[in-house]
C-alpha cells in the first residue's frame, strides 16, 4: 500500500466548496483541506465535527472563578481577617461585593488564556514547529484539497479534474 | 395577514375584568382611617415583619461580639508587662459602672411619666406612618404595573429605532412584530400620564415631595423644588411621551408607505427619525427615570440611575419580542422567520440581561463600598425589608438567563427561550417594584391582590392592544430594501 495522495488545487472558494460537495458524494475520503482564509460553511460541507472549545472555555471559566473565591477567602476571611477601613470580614459573603470584580477577572483570564492554550495544544502550534504547508500558494490565493488514493489514482485524477480544479497532481506522502 | 384569534382576545378581556376588579378590591379595602390600621397592627402582620428585622440585626451584632473577646485575649497576652496600669483602668472602669446605673434609676423615677407619654404619642406616629403606606399601597401597584408595560413598549421602541439606525440586515421581518408592541405606548403612556396628574391631585401621596406639608419641614427637597416641582414635572413628562409618541406614530406611517409606495426615501426618513429619536430618548429616558422612579426618594440620588432603568426595560422589551414572534409562528404567520432570527433575539436577551447585571451591581458596589449614609440608606433598607425580592431578582434577571442562554443550541429552542423569557419578565417587574415600593409602601409590601389583579390587567390591555395593531396590516413589509437579506438571514 503506498500512501500516495491527490493535491487538487482551486482558485475560487466557491469552485472549492462544490469540488468538495461532490467528493464526499463521491465517498472519496478528504484528509485535508488548505485554504488562505475561513471559508464559511467549509468544516460543514466537509462534515467536521463542531468543537467543543465553548464548552472547555466554560469549564475553565468555572474554575477562575472558584479560584478567586478560594483565594480571597482565604487571603481576607481565614488566614488574617484585619479589620481594613470597616469592611467587615467576618464572613466570606458579608464582604463578598468587594471581592466580585477579582472573582469575575479570574473567571474571564482562567476561561481566555486556558481556551487559547487548549486551542494551540489541540492545533498543534508552538513557535518553532515547522510549518505543513503542502504548496506556498494556499496561503496566498490558491485552496487545495488533499484526498487520499486507494489504487484508483487515473480515476480520481479525472473525477478531481471534472471538478473545476486548475491543476491536480498526485503526491507521495512521507 | 394575521387575525386576532377570538380565543387571544376573550383572554385579554378576561385578563383586564379580572385585573379591574382586582384593582378595585385593592383600592376597596385599603384602610381609611387609622382605627383600621391598629386593627391590622394588633392581627400582628406589622410585628412579624418587625420582628425578623430586629433578627437580621442581631445576627451580625453577635458575632463581632465573639470577635472582640478573641481580640481582647490577645491584646491581653501581649500587655503582661503593663498589668499595672490596665488593672488600674479595670478599677477605674468598675467605679464608673457602679456609678452610672444608680444615676440612671435617679433620672428614670423622676422621668417616667415623660416616658410613657412619649411611647405613646411614638405609636401614635407609627399608625399615621403605616396608615399612609397601606393606603399607598393599591396606588403603588397600578403605578409599577402601568409603569412597567408602558416602559417595555419603550424598550421596544428603543430597539426598533436601533435597527432602522444601524440598518440591521436580519430583523426587518420582525418590524412588522415591533410596530404592534410599540403601539401599546400610546394607551400606556395616557393610563401612566393621568397617574401622575393624580398623584399631583394628591389622590395618594407616591411622591412625596408633591405634599406642601412636608416639603416645608424638608431643607433637601426645598433645595430641589427647581427641579422637582409639579407644574415643571408635568410639563417634562408630557414632552418626553409626546416625543416617543410622535415618533412612533411617524415612523409607522412612513414604514407603511413604503410598503404601498416602494420609495426608498420615505425608508432614508425613518433612517434619520430613528437617528435623531435616539438621541432624544438617551436624554428623555434619563430624566424620565429621575421624575418618574427616582423621584419617588427624593433625599436619594444615583448617578447611572437612568441606564440601570434603561437597561431593565430595554431587556424586557426584547423579550417580549421575543416570545410574541415565538407565539406568531408556533401560529403558522411568520414563514420568514426562522432559527437564526431567534437566535439574535435570545443572544440580545443574553447580552443585555449582563448588561442590567453589571449596572445593578455597579450601582450597589459603589455605595456599599463607600457607605456614605445618605446613600446607602437606600440599599440599606432594601436588605433588611425587601431581601428576598431584592436578591430574588438578581437570580431570576442574571443567574438563571447566563446559566440557560450561554448554550448556543439552547438559544434556537423555543420553549427554552420562552421559559428564560417568562423569567427574565418576571425578574424585572421585581426590580421596579424594588424601585418604586420601599419608599412609597416601605416594609408594608405584599405580592398580593392589588399587584397581580394591576399585573393582570394591564397585561390584558398589552395583549389586546398589541394584536388589535397586529391584526391591521400584513406581517411582512415588502418595501424595506433590506427585507431579503432578512428573509435569507442564517447565522
Amino acid at each position: 500500500m503506498s500512501n500516495k495522495v491527490i493535491h487538487a488545487l482551486y482558485n475560487d472558494d466557491d469552485v472549492l466548496m462544490d469540488a468538495v460537495k461532490q467528493t464526499r458524494l463521491a465517498h472519496h475520503h478528504i484528509e485535508e483541506v488548505y485554504t488562505p482564509f475561513p471559508v464559511h460553511g467549509l468544516d460543514k460541507a466537509m462534515g467536521l465535527a463542531p468543537t467543543r472549545i465553548a464548552i472547555c472555555a466554560f469549564l475553565y471559566g468555572l474554575t477562575g472563578l472558584s479560584f478567586g473565591t478560594w483565594m480571597m477567602n482565604y487571603i481576607m476571611i481565614q488566614d488574617w481577617p484585619q479589620d481594613i477601613g470597616g469592611k467587615p470580614s467576618f464572613s466570606y459573603i458579608q464582604n463578598m461585593p468587594s471581592f466580585v470584580p477579582i472573582m469575575f477577572e479570574e473567571t474571564v483570564f482562567f476561561a481566555a488564556h486556558l481556551m487559547v492554550i487548549t486551542f494551540y495544544m489541540r492545533s498543534k502550534l508552538w513557535p518553532f514547529k515547522t510549518a505543513e504547508n503542502p504548496d506556498v500558494r494556499t496561503t496566498d490565493d490558491h485552496f487545495l484539497m488533499e484526498v487520499a488514493v486507494n489504487n484508483n489514482e487515473d480515476e480520481l485524477t479525472s473525477f478531481l479534474k471534472n471538478t473545476g480544479a486548475v491543476e491536480v497532481k498526485v503526491v507521495e506522502k512521507h | 395577514m394575521y387575525t386576532f384569534s377570538s380565543k387571544l382576545k376573550n383572554l385579554s378581556l378576561i385578563l383586564m375584568v379580572l385585573g379591574a376588579l382586582g384593582i378595585g378590591y385593592g383600592f376597596f379595602t385599603a384602610p381609611k382611617n387609622t382605627e383600621e390600621v391598629e386593627a391590622i397592627l394588633a392581627s400582628g402582620h406589622g410585628e412579624h415583619h418587625e420582628a425578623s428585622a430586629s433578627k437580621h440585626e442581631a445576627k451580625p451584632a453577635h458575632k463581632e461580639e465573639v470577635h472582640v473577646t478573641e481580640i481582647v485575649k490577645d491584646s491581653a497576652a501581649l500587655a503582661v508587662n503593663h498589668l499595672d496600669s490596665i488593672s488600674k483602668n479595670v478599677e477605674e472602669g468598675h467605679v464608673a459602672a457602679v456609678a452610672t446605673p444608680a444615676h440612671d434609676t435617679h433620672e428614670a423615677k423622676s422621668e417616667g411619666n415623660e416616658v410613657a407619654h412619649d411611647a405613646h404619642a411614638e405609636h401614635a406616629e407609627h399608625v399615621e406612618h403605616v396608615f399612609h403606606q397601606l393606603q399607598n399601597k393599591p396606588w403603588a401597584a397600578l403605578y409599577v404595573a402601568a409603569l412597567f408595560f408602558m416602559l417595555i413598549s419603550l424598550g421596544v421602541l428603543a430597539f426598533y429605532a436601533i435597527q432602522h439606525a444601524a440598518q440591521a440586515g436580519w430583523s426587518p421581518v420582525l418590524f412588522r412584530v415591533m410596530e404592534a408592541l410599540t403601539s401599546y405606548l400610546v394607551p400606556g403612556a395616557i393610563i401612566v400620564y393621568v397617574l401622575l396628574v393624580l398623584s399631583s391631585l394628591h389622590f395618594n401621596h407616591l411622591f412625596v415631595w408633591m405634599d406642601p406639608e412636608v416639603v416645608k419641614h424638608d431643607e433637601l427637597i426645598q433645595g430641589k423644588a427647581g427641579y422637582l416641582n409639579v407644574p415643571f414635572f408635568l410639563i417634562r413628562a408630557a414632552i418626553f411621551m409626546g416625543g416617543w409618541i410622535f415618533y412612533r406614530q411617524y415612523t409607522r406611517k412612513n414604514a407603511l408607505l413604503l410598503d404601498e409606495t416602494n420609495d426608498a426615501t420615505y425608508y432614508k426618513k425613518n433612517f434619520k427619525a430613528s437617528a435623531a429619536f435616539l438621541a432624544f430618548f438617551l436624554v428623555s429616558e434619563s430624566m424620565m427615570s429621575w421624575d418618574w422612579i427616582m423621584s419617588v426618594d427624593p433625599h436619594w440620588y444615583s448617578t447611572l440611575f437612568g441606564w440601570y432603568v434603561f437597561a431593565s426595560f430595554f431587556v424586557s422589551g426584547i423579550t417580549v419580542i421575543a416570545l410574541t414572534t415565538l407565539y406568531l409562528k408556533s401560529k403558522g404567520y411568520l414563514e420568514n422567520v426562522n432559527n437564526s432570527h431567534f437566535h439574535d433575539l435570545a443572544k440580545f436577551m443574553f447580552g443585555i440581561s449582563v448588561f442590567w447585571t453589571y449596572l445593578w451591581f455597579s450601582q450597589f458596589m459603589l455605595m456599599w463600598y463607600a457607605n456614605i449614609p445618605e446613600e446607602v440608606t437606600y440599599f440599606k433598607f432594601r436588605i433588611e425589608h425587601y431581601n428576598l425580592p431584592f436578591f430574588g431578582m438578581v437570580a431570576m434577571n442574571f443567574v438563571f438567563p447566563i446559566l440557560i442562554l450561554i448554550n448556543t443550541d439552547f438559544k434556537r429552542v423555543p420553549w427554552i427561550i420562552s421559559m428564560a423569557g417568562i423569567v427574565i419578565l418576571c425578574g424585572h417587574y421585581l426590580d421596579f417594584h424594588n424601585m418604586i415600593y420601599p419608599a412609597t409602601v416601605g416594609d408594608q409590601w405584599f405580592i398580593g391582590i392589588s399587584e397581580i389583579s394591576s399585573i393582570l390587567f394591564f397585561l390584558g390591555l398589552f395583549i389586546f392592544v398589541v394584536f388589535t395593531t397586529l391584526a391591521k396590516q400584513p406581517l411582512l413589509p415588502k418595501g424595506n430594501p433590506l427585507i431579503d437579506e432578512s428573509k435569507h438571514f442564517h447565522y
